[in-house]
């Protein structure tokens, strides 16, 4: 855990990040016909007029590089060009609806940190019955695609039960976690089962290592046994994998919005793609990417951090 | 294999004793049944998956149509059963083109070294960067939304995952004296690579592809879902909850949840028999 270590991520992340944004940008002129039609979208036949406007607008016409650049610091500067289909400045259609996003990504991770490692400490630390229990509910879990899971619980907790709204987004704080309960569950439920297990089998491990009982030999209070030597231990391995699941979520999230009719980027990714908006795809394309990879570095850092043979706080008393 | 038959007989009745048999096998009935369906279709469906009835919209299930009828009159049945096919052909494709290309990108990397093995190896990295529903968002973008375009884009998703894992084992292979002796025998790269270095490769093509196969059906199936794959009037899984859905607040939840059922058990199935199948062939191994 060094400043240089450090800095090689910082710089792997710039490299690939750049490299990503390439891809996307270039992507553009992969496409069969004139990009100026599909930067205009909605496949309708556009004007000459228009086209020509387009390629002034979009410097479609200068070398491939010098565009690519003149779109990057565009980008950087929070100018992501004009949905033609929006009619409206594509930074603004983004930035009225990350806000749901956001939200609603929180909400599921915080279930997957929460619920996850807690269901699967309680599996690891018990054993018997109730890891046997653990395992086969998650088990299933898992095998269940996201938007299987959002029918399912649209059917049994918003037709049949009717305890909460299935659509919308709602107004006000609270009842915009309450509009967002089923998206988020829905969201995090494989992830959720996946941390479980890790958890578990992370946490059981430990449970039989010497060093544990080695601890326990010694007399140190159960307590202190499971926090300072079973838990810590394990953290990695759950911490590696709570951090995917993040990075998954950013790609679930589309299809989740788009089954609950929420209001978020997800939705409008592929909405876009829908109606081929090309530079509304293409920013939220760079910003999802620079999401995912910003996740995983950080996990892959903090990993390290707690990684037990770097000195930090491990002597204490 | 004989020492492992004789470490089997010592363990007694364990996990590779007929006790753990009934799964592995169950889940091979399971996914033989759903191909048999997809392949049978025409012979065993009740009705024309894509015939509209506009006297007999959203029918509960009965005996003339047993899931029911859809909001057009489609009967859900006969839906299901051809909805198999694409649903199950688009992954399979996908799983096919990634396992050939990841394998060939993987062994002429880790054979022949040098700026190719740099350039497949960062390709593959920056691969690894996109989700592989956006990647596959963006092709529908460019491309326009369908099935083709989406088994094309999820195939390039898939390589790292079969690539990365293929380019490591094959590296290690290059390395052992055998290669070594078959070059001296004069054979060349290519035959050296076709006949000695990918038989030995095979097993674990196999399994990392076998794994694949059931995410790859995933996510084409929420591809379609969320309306960039299968297009209407297709009879597809993914496009069928997303038809459904609208019928779970009406009280006609029959169509998303029988085609949502049949992804999950499928998927299941496969998953089992996969994993029966690696711990096959890593047994094999040892």
């Amino acid at each position: 855990m060094t400043a240089h270590y450090l800095l090689r991520r910082a710089l792997g992340l710039l490299a690939t990040l750049l490299a990503a944004s390439l891809a996307i940008y270039g992507g553009l002129f992969l496409a069969p016909g004139d990009p100026a039609t599909l930067l205009v979208g909605g496949g309708k036949p556009p004007n000459p007029a228009l086209l020509a406007e387009i390629h002034r607008q979009y410097h479609l016409d200068d070398p491939f590089l010098t565009r690519y650049w003149h779109w990057l610091t565009g980008m950087l500067h929070g100018d992501a060009g004009t949905s033609l289909a929006h009619h409206d400045s594509v930074a603004h259609l983004i930035g009225s609806r990350i806000g749901t996003t956001a939200l609603l990504i929180a909400y599921a991770s915080t279930l997957i940190l929460l619920v996850g490692t807690a269901l699967g400490t309680l599996a690891g630390l018990r054993g018997g019955r109730t890891a046997t229990a653990v395992t086969a509910a998650t088990g299933t879990l898992m095998a269940v695609p996201t938007f299987v899971s959002a029918v399912l619980l649209i059917w049994l907790f918003a037709v049949r039960l009717g305890w909460l709204p299935a659509y919308g987004t709602g107004d006000g704080l609270a009842d915009r976690l309450r509009h967002l309960t089923l998206p988020a569950l829905a969201l995090a439920a494989s992830w959720l089962a996946y941390v479980a297990q890790v958890t578990r089998s992370a946490v059981h491990t430990e449970q039989g290592s010497e060093h544990v009982q080695t601890a326990r030999g010694r007399g140190i209070p159960e307590r202190l046994v499971i926090r300072r030597h079973v838990l810590r231990n394990a953290s990695g391995p759950i911490l590696s994998v709570a951090g995917v699941s993040v990075a998954g979520l950013i790609a679930g999230s589309s299809v989740i919005e788009q089954t609950f009719g929420l209001n978020g980027v997800g939705a409008l990714l592929v909405q876009s793609a829908a109606r081929q908006d090309l530079a509304v795809v293409q920013a939220l394309a760079l910003l999802t990417v620079t999401a995912f990879a910003l996740v995983n570095t950080a996990v892959d850092v903090a990993t390290a951090a707690l990684d037990h043979r770097t000195p930090i706080g491990g002597a204490r008393p | 294999m004989t020492t492992l038959r004789l470490a089997a007989a010592v363990r007694g009745p364990g996990r590779t004793g007929p006790r753990g048999r009934p799964v592995p096998l169950l889940a091979g009935a399971v996914v033989a049944l759903v191909v048999l369906a997809a392949a049978l279709a025409p012979l065993i469906a009740p009705h024309d998956p894509n015939a509209v009835d506009p006297l007999a919209v959203s029918l509960p299930p009965g005996a003339a149509h047993w899931l029911g009828t859809d909001d057009t009159g489609r009967d859900i049945a006969s839906r299901l059963l051809y909805g198999a096919r694409p649903s199950l052909l688009a992954p399979l494709a996908v799983t096919l083109a990634a396992g050939t290309i990841g394998t060939a990108l993987a062994v002429s990397a880790a054979w022949l070294g040098g700026w190719w093995d740099r350039l497949v190896t960062a390709a593959l990295d920056l691969v690894f960067g996109f989700p592989g529903l956006v990647l596959a968002v963006v092709g529908a973008a460019l491309f326009g939304a369908g099935l083709p375009v989406a088994v094309a884009t999820l195939t390039i998703a898939y390589l790292p995952y079969v690539a990365r894992v293929v380019r490591g084992s094959a590296l290690r292979e290059r390395h052992l004296p055998y290669v070594a002796a078959l070059r001296m025998l004069g054979l060349g790269g290519a035959r050296a690579c076709l006949r000695h270095l990918l038989p030995n490769l095979a097993p674990l093509v196999l399994v990392q592809t076998a794994t694949a196969f059931g995410y790859t059906l995933l996510d084409t199936a929420a591809f379609s879902f969320i309306g960039l794959g299968a297009q209407p009037p297709t009879a597809e899984w993914g496009l069928m909850v997303a038809q459904g859905a609208p019928g779970l607040l009406a009280g006609r939840p029959e169509q998303a949840l029988a085609a949502g059922g049949a992804i999950v058990l499928f998927t299941v199935a496969c998953g089992l028999l996969g994993t029966a199948l690696s711990q096959r062939l890593a047994g094999d191994r040892t």
